[in-house]
């Protein structure tokens, strides 16, 4: 048993040195050389001013911009510590809403934004993922049907024709992966940044 | 179901069975002492490694000595991943001033990563510094997945050596599997990961204003480098709290299949590697085959439940047609994060690209019934193989019974010795998964912490017991299990469900190296065809899950009847 005291020893050092130090400031010092944006998380700017990530859905609530998905995330209660406050795409602590399928918090939750979204578009039929929330809370996208739903609110809030608005919507669905991979889907940031820019 | 979604499961499958040869053949040569292409470059650096542990490469341990040499690595690696817990605040590497962390928790982060279990009580970006993850975390993941393969190789020597009296050298495992397989393979997966859009800096978390004025903080680190050793080692602790659901951990649909494949692959590699120990590589297909039927069986299962989506809010006027979304990501939809929950939990990985808590009642008890079995579809690197064997010698144990005869496997004798520790090893699980959830279920501390109530509330306290003792790691994850009563009796669960089987698994590798070949005659069950393939998954099914019904019965099956009545909780 004492004979193994050493290896045991040395190789834990050893191999922190290894794995734990030099295997991810190496990784860090080539990700940045090579891919630096992606490295430093794929930050969007305008104007000079960086308003987000790519790949980091945001907190939309105006008329006339189109909405990511509820999330779930949270942040600590100001007020008192010890709880928490809901607060969409809080990016500094992602979460799902961990509801089950038979929850009643899940169905009321659901009953009240199925009511929102008929107001806005009584025409039309809800998409599920535009009443759920994602698993990371911070998901940037939305269903292709999720962001043509949202159509009419936004061209009504923008003052713009509903075929213009939906035109853009189609040039910014991503397609399945080489038509084979994950599904079919809407940058949420990327669609309403677009948007901004129409009229400019 | 769509067309679209069997082709992306179908791709999955052909790419894993085409790496299972290559891969196998490369963990063989680690095996075996060989050579390899990498030994020109890396051998300096393994010779080193052996130097200043002052390890001699050629002397062999016998059973005792490994498991001790292996125990007493552990222990030092708990005291190191402890310590560096404790003392976060006073390291550097903390850009965005992580606090301190409490002694269970660190305590059952220590544990949990040294177990290769990598149950998380905590969110990742809201608790532990930079420094943590790298000395701490990452460290534990390299190590665990490597002392898994390595005790799988020794486990293997059990069978592929006659009259012999040593199973092989713990440090030369561990330090050649290392050095020519998790680290290159890690170096490889990280570029891509990066190149796919997983951050990897030092820099603090991003603070920007939205397009709609608000302030959002994005988290961000050195992601990738933990990412690749988090899957391939099949650890799954995430660097953020939503874990691969996250979009710096999984940003694409084409990252999320390779994390998939990454899960898999060695495990897969390893049954390959056993048919090549043992000299037929037949051996090792009957067993990827009983392994792939159960994971076939398993995503069918989950894509069906949760493909049909909630009845509940369909009634409400939403268009179900995409399928269960509560708790999945737009870019996975229903096809990816079925199968990734299928996969992650066959082998104990853990790491979720959607919310397990989430999904219909029959979809979250397939990832149960996964971990229930012992973790052995493919499993964790190397635990998946040792596991899945020590089934095997109760299958020709059974077969043996039958047609009266001592069973033997591969020209074995099985005997009592062998017997008693395989049962040793099979039935601690369920005592520990149980066990603990009746405490749990009963104890103001256990029901305090659930989110849940009704059935859904049982099966979330199940849920963290199976996962903790099939060293697996996902959870229902609405359980606040940080607290002293959680943190403690998890840790101790990890710890047997880790330990308990290894120290068996090597018991029997001795003895089994030890004995003399016995020719293969007429009486011989063969071990490398169909029938041996249905009596495993039998064996497997009748003795590793029927134990659990009762329980499923209270949890999952119950909520799925209250679901099809409307009944909610």
């Amino acid at each position: 048993m004492i004979t193994h005291l050493r290896p045991a020893l040395v190789m834990i050092v050893l191999m922190t040195i290894i794995t734990g130090l030099a295997y991810p400031l190496a990784m860090t010092g080539l990700a940045g050389a090579l891919f630096p944006h992606q490295a430093a998380g794929s930050l969007v700017q305008r104007d000079n001013k960086v308003i987000g990530s790519s790949l980091i859905g945001q907190n939309f609530s105006g008329a006339s911009y189109f909405h990511s998905r509820p999330s779930a995330t949270t942040a600590p209660d100001p007020s008192d510590s010890a709880k928490t406050v809901a607060a969409p795409y809080n990016a500094a602590n992602s979460s799902g809403s961990n509801l089950g399928p038979t929850a009643k918090a899940l169905v009321e939750r659901v009953k009240d934004d199925v009511v929102k979204l008929k107001l806005e578009n009584p025409e039309g039929v809800v998409p599920v993922d535009l009443v759920t929330t994602s698993g990371s809370g911070l998901d940037p996208d939305v269903s292709p049907r999720a962001a043509m739903f949202q159509v009419p609110r936004v061209a009504r809030a923008r003052g713009l024709p509903e075929a213009t608005v939906a035109a853009l919507v189609t040039a910014h669905t991503q397609g399945r992966l080489l038509g084979l991979l994950g599904e079919p889907r809407v940058n949420v940031l990327a669609l309403n940044l677009a948007l901004d820019d129409i009229g400019k | 179901m769509t067309f679209n979604g069997w082709i992306q499961i179908a791709l999955f499958c052909a790419i894993v069975i085409a790496m299972t040869r290559p891969l196998g053949g490369f963990l063989t040569s680690l095996a075996t002492g060989g050579r390899n292409f990498l030994s020109p470059v890396l051998g300096g650096v393994e010779r080193g490694v052996y130097t200043l542990c002052g390890v001699r490469a050629g002397d062999e341990q016998g059973w005792v000595g490994y498991a001790t040499a292996m125990l007493i690595f552990k222990v030092m690696g708990f005291l190191l991943a402890y310590g560096v817990l404790r003392a976060q605040t006073l390291l550097p590497l903390n850009p965005d001033g992580q606090g301190a962390i409490t002694p269970d928790l660190a305590y059952n982060t220590a544990i949990s990563f040294l177990t290769n279990t990598n149950w998380q009580s905590y969110g990742g970006e809201s608790t532990m510094s930079y420094a943590t993850q790298m000395v701490a975390l990452t460290v534990q993941n390299f190590m665990s997945a490597a002392a898994g393969i390595a005790i799988a190789m020794a486990f293997v020597r059990g069978f592929s050596r006659r009259s012999a009296k040593s199973i092989g050298n713990f440090w030369v495992d561990l330090t050649r599997v290392t050095l020519y397989a998790l680290i290159p393979l890690c170096v490889v997966v990280t570029l891509f990961l990066v190149w796919q859009g997983v951050p990897q800096t030092l820099g603090g978390a991003v603070e920007v204003t939205t397009l709609e004025g608000a302030k959002q903080i994005i988290a961000v680190g050195p992601v990738a480098s933990q990412e690749a050793i988090k899957m391939l080692g099949t650890n799954g602790g995430g660097f953020f709290n939503a874990n691969s659901a996250h979009p710096f951990e999984n940003p694409t649909a084409l990252v999320d299949m390779v994390q998939m494949i990454s899960i898999f692959s060695l495990g897969a590699a390893l049954t390959n590697m056993f048919g090549r120990m043992v000299g037929s590589e037949r051996q090792g297909w009957a067993i990827f085959a009983a392994m792939g039927l159960l994971f076939l069986a398993g995503v069918t299962v989950t894509y069906w439940a949760e493909a049909a989506g909630n009845p509940v809010l369909t009634a409400l006027g939403v268009d179900g047609g995409m399928g269960n979304m509560e708790g999945k990501e737009v870019r996975f939809g229903i096809v990816q994060s079925a199968l990734f929950t299928t996969v992650t939990t066959d082998a104990s990985c853990g790491a979720v690209n959607s919310m397990i808590e989430s999904f219909m009642p029959l979809g979250g008890m397939v990832a149960m019934v996964n971990m229930m079995l012992g973790e052995l579809i493919f499993g964790g690197v190397g635990s998946g193989l040792y596991g899945f064997l020590l089934f095997a010698i109760v299958a020709v144990f059974v077969a043996g019974l039958m047609v009266g005869r001592t069973p033997e496997f591969l020209g074995k004798k099985i005997e009592a010795k062998e017997i008693k520790m395989t049962m040793l090893a099979i039935l601690c699980l369920p005592l520990v998964m149980l066990g603990f959830t009746a405490i749990a279920v009963v104890v103001e501390a256990g029901t305090s912490a659930l989110s849940a109530s009704g059935p859904h509330g049982f099966s979330e306290a199940l849920y963290a017991y199976v996962s903790a003792a099939a060293n697996n790691g996902s959870a229902f994850a609405g359980v606040s299990a940080n607290a002293p009563f959680w943190n403690t009796t998890l840790g101790i669960g990890m710890m047997i469900g880790r330990f308990f089987v290894i120290i068996p698994a090597l018991a029997i590798a001795g003895s089994m190296a030890a004995k003399k070949a016995v020719p293969p005659s007429a009486g011989t069950f063969p071990t490398d065809g169909p029938m041996f393939v249905g009596l495993a998954i039998g064996v497997i099914l009748i003795v590793g899950g029927l134990t659990f019904f009762p329980a499923l019965a209270l949890g999952p099956i119950v909520e799925h009847l209250a679901l099809a009545a409307g009944q909610l909780f």
